[in-house]
């Protein structure tokens, strides 16, 4: 049952009297060749139960070895992150039972985590805020769940389960933030800021593609509310495995409203974990968290403690690439866009799609204008990310250059974008199945000008005498009949050479 | 006043899905106060041996780190044979029954 958003406070009016407090978690799933403690492939969509071994199955006597790869991306990460590297760290069973953990523990660490203390500068709401890094610890993905039966498909009412443990022991590493305070109003915003940065972050590192949709990274979002001016935290809740980063806005502005319905009632806020809802933007109760002892942590014995090599870590601080935030501010200074536009290209995820589309030749002012225009407005509809419509970076260059070209206006292209988001290829191809093209044939523009002075001679006429405020009529007409396929710049040209002459 | 209570023990029973009955959990809960007994007596020890110093509880039995292998992947199991050991299976996974009271 999830908890309906008519009751709730409005937004304004929860912030008006409380203060958010967040803590975001983030996992991302490595983009390693093997797990993390066997050499199964990691590789996405293979047949169910192809890609396990003794080791991942958690069948007796099966011993981990650790992946280098893993360890040398969780401290690539870390250091990206100004984090601090442990000298010396362990790893630590997590016991709990649930059929997607074959071992009945999940291999993790708890209290002596690979990189410590950092942050991650981020901009949101026309500021830079610095969200401090508590840790990013290495741990392992779990087996994948369908639920059979019952009606909904989800757990409820389901009347078994059937577990594919391919994704069981992929690596991941967990980032978790100290609080977050401060930040108001912006609260969801920042949450939303804080995750894209991050996912840019890893993608720029290369340890992961980070794909949302894929479940390749998912936020787990703590929200408490305080009264204004009190120190103490309330209590949180915790809306688990939040996938896109439109969903990690949507469900922090929830919470806080419904945190503060729960308050102004005069009610205790229950500390559970919740889940989204992408259909209605609301979250519903899971179970109740466990407190930490129950996992009953414990080092974990098969693995002996992982002890980086200083030298080794320097060297790694040597690979990290251009950082995204350093990144934009070149790209920002290339592109000449103001802070504001940076800013919503970012938030819009389109600065790649955009370096991509002008890398295509695109100049960076067109590859920009129709992103950030014609189709953020489409991904708005669609309620979609930019990056996940049905046009490339390719296919939006290939727009340019026929607008350039004067083969198409900017109307036109508007109706090429829509035939190309439906699947009816490239914009070329778009141009040649709608017949959109912009007539350029004087002729047929002289023709439909001929047509418009016949239906308004006295326009024309005042047109002949000097007054060029009637032209407008008569351009309206040229374009009417022309479908609002022509030039309107060459029709005037050639309407006043014809009532010139 | 014992080490355990029947209460921590009847938690702890929980959490590893134990079901006990109350005869049970009485004698466990003996047992484990005579063992937790025992440990608290070695730690007595280490710290006599350390003469105040504060000596860090041995979690490996080899002074070894950075066991590790590179990422290269290995043969996996042959799908009919991981499937073999479970008490059910349906459409190339484990089937399991639905779990209650969690989600
Ligand atoms: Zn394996």
């Amino acid at each position: 049952m999830s908890t309906s958003t008519v009751n709730l406070p409005s937004y304004e009016d929860a912030l008006a009297t409380y203060d958010p407090v967040m803590g975001l978690e983030v996992h991302v799933e490595l983009g390693t060749v093997t797990k993390m403690f066997c050499g199964c492939p990691t590789a996405f969509g293979a047949d169910p139960n192809t890609q396990t071994c003794p080791t991942c199955l958690g069948l007796p006597g099966a011993l981990p070895v650790v992946n280098t790869k893993a360890i040398e991306s969780a401290i690539r990460i870390g250091l990206a992150l100004n984090c601090e590297i442990a000298e010396w760290c362990r790893f630590a069973r997590k016991n709990y039972f649930y059929p997607d953990m074959p071992k009945n523990f999940q291999t993790s660490q708890y209290d002596e985590p690979i990189a410590f203390n950092g942050y991650l500068d981020i901009e949101a709401a026309g500021k830079t805020w610095r969200i401090e890094i508590e840790r990013a610890h290495m741990e392992e993905d779990t087996g994948k769940s369908t639920h059979v039966g019952g009606a909904t498909g989800r757990i409820h009412g389901a009347e078994y389960s059937l577990v594919d443990y391919n994704r069981a022991g992929i690596p991941l590493i967990e980032i978790v933030t100290k609080p977050i305070t401060g930040t108001g109003e912006h609260a969801p915003e920042v949450a939303r800021a804080y995750v894209a940065e991050l996912r840019e972050l890893i993608k720029a590192l290369g340890v992961s593609e980070a794909r949302m949709e894929l479940g390749q990274m998912r936020c787990d979002a703590n929200v408490s509310l305080r009264p204004i001016g009190r120190e103490k935290f309330g209590t949180r809740s915790e809306t688990k495995n939040v996938n896109s980063l439109r969903s990690v806005e949507r469900a922090v502005t929830f919470e806080i409203r419904r945190h503060a319905a729960v308050l102004n009632a005069g009610d205790t806020v229950i500390q559970e974990t919740r889940h989204f809802h992408e259909n209605d933007g609301t979250t519903s109760p899971g179970r109740v968290k466990e407190e930490a002892e129950d996992y009953r942590y414990f080092p974990e014995p098969d693995l002996v403690p992982v002890a980086p090599a200083r030298t080794w870590v320097d060297e790694l601080r040597g690979t990290l690439p251009e950082l995204p935030s350093v990144r934009r501010n070149r790209l920002q200074a290339e592109w000449g866009a103001t802070d504001h536009d940076m800013q919503s290209i970012q938030n819009a995820g389109a600065v790649d799609l955009i370096v991509q589309t002008v890398s295509l030749g695109a100049p960076a002012d067109q590859a920009r204008k129709w992103w950030m225009g014609e189709l953020a407005r489409h991904a708005n509809e669609q309620e979609a990310e930019l990056g996940d419509l049905a046009i490339t970076p390719a296919q939006v260059a290939e727009l340019v250059t026929l607008t350039t070209a004067g083969t198409l206006n900017d109307k036109l292209a508007r109706q090429v974008i829509v035939g190309v988001l439906a699947g009816e290829g490239s914009p070329k191809q778009v141009v040649a199945a709608r017949g959109l093209a912009v007539v350029s044939d004087d002729g047929a523009l002289l023709a439909a000008i001929d047509e418009a002075i016949a239906k308004f001679p006295d326009a024309a006429d005042k047109v002949r005498g000097g007054n060029q405020g009637p032209a407008g009529q008569l351009i309206g007409a040229v374009m009417k009949t022309t479908r609002g396929q022509a030039d309107a710049a060459r029709v005037r040209e050639l309407l006043l050479e014809r009532l010139s002459g | 006043m014992p080490a355990i209570t029947r209460e921590e023990v009847a938690h702890l029973a929980l959490l590893s899905r134990l079901d006990l009955s109350e005869d049970e959990l009485a004698h466990y809960a003996e047992q484990l106060d005579v063992i937790l007994g025992s440990v608290a007596r070695v730690s007595e020890a280490v710290q006599q041996l350390g003469q105040g110093q504060d000596i860090p509880p041995t979690s490996h039995a080899l002074p070894l780190v950075n066991v590790t292998r590179p990422d290269v992947e290995q043969p996996c199991l042959d799908p009919a044979d991981v499937l073999s050991q479970a008490p059910a299976a349906q459409d190339q996974r484990f089937r399991v029954p639905r779990i209650l009271g969690e989600d």
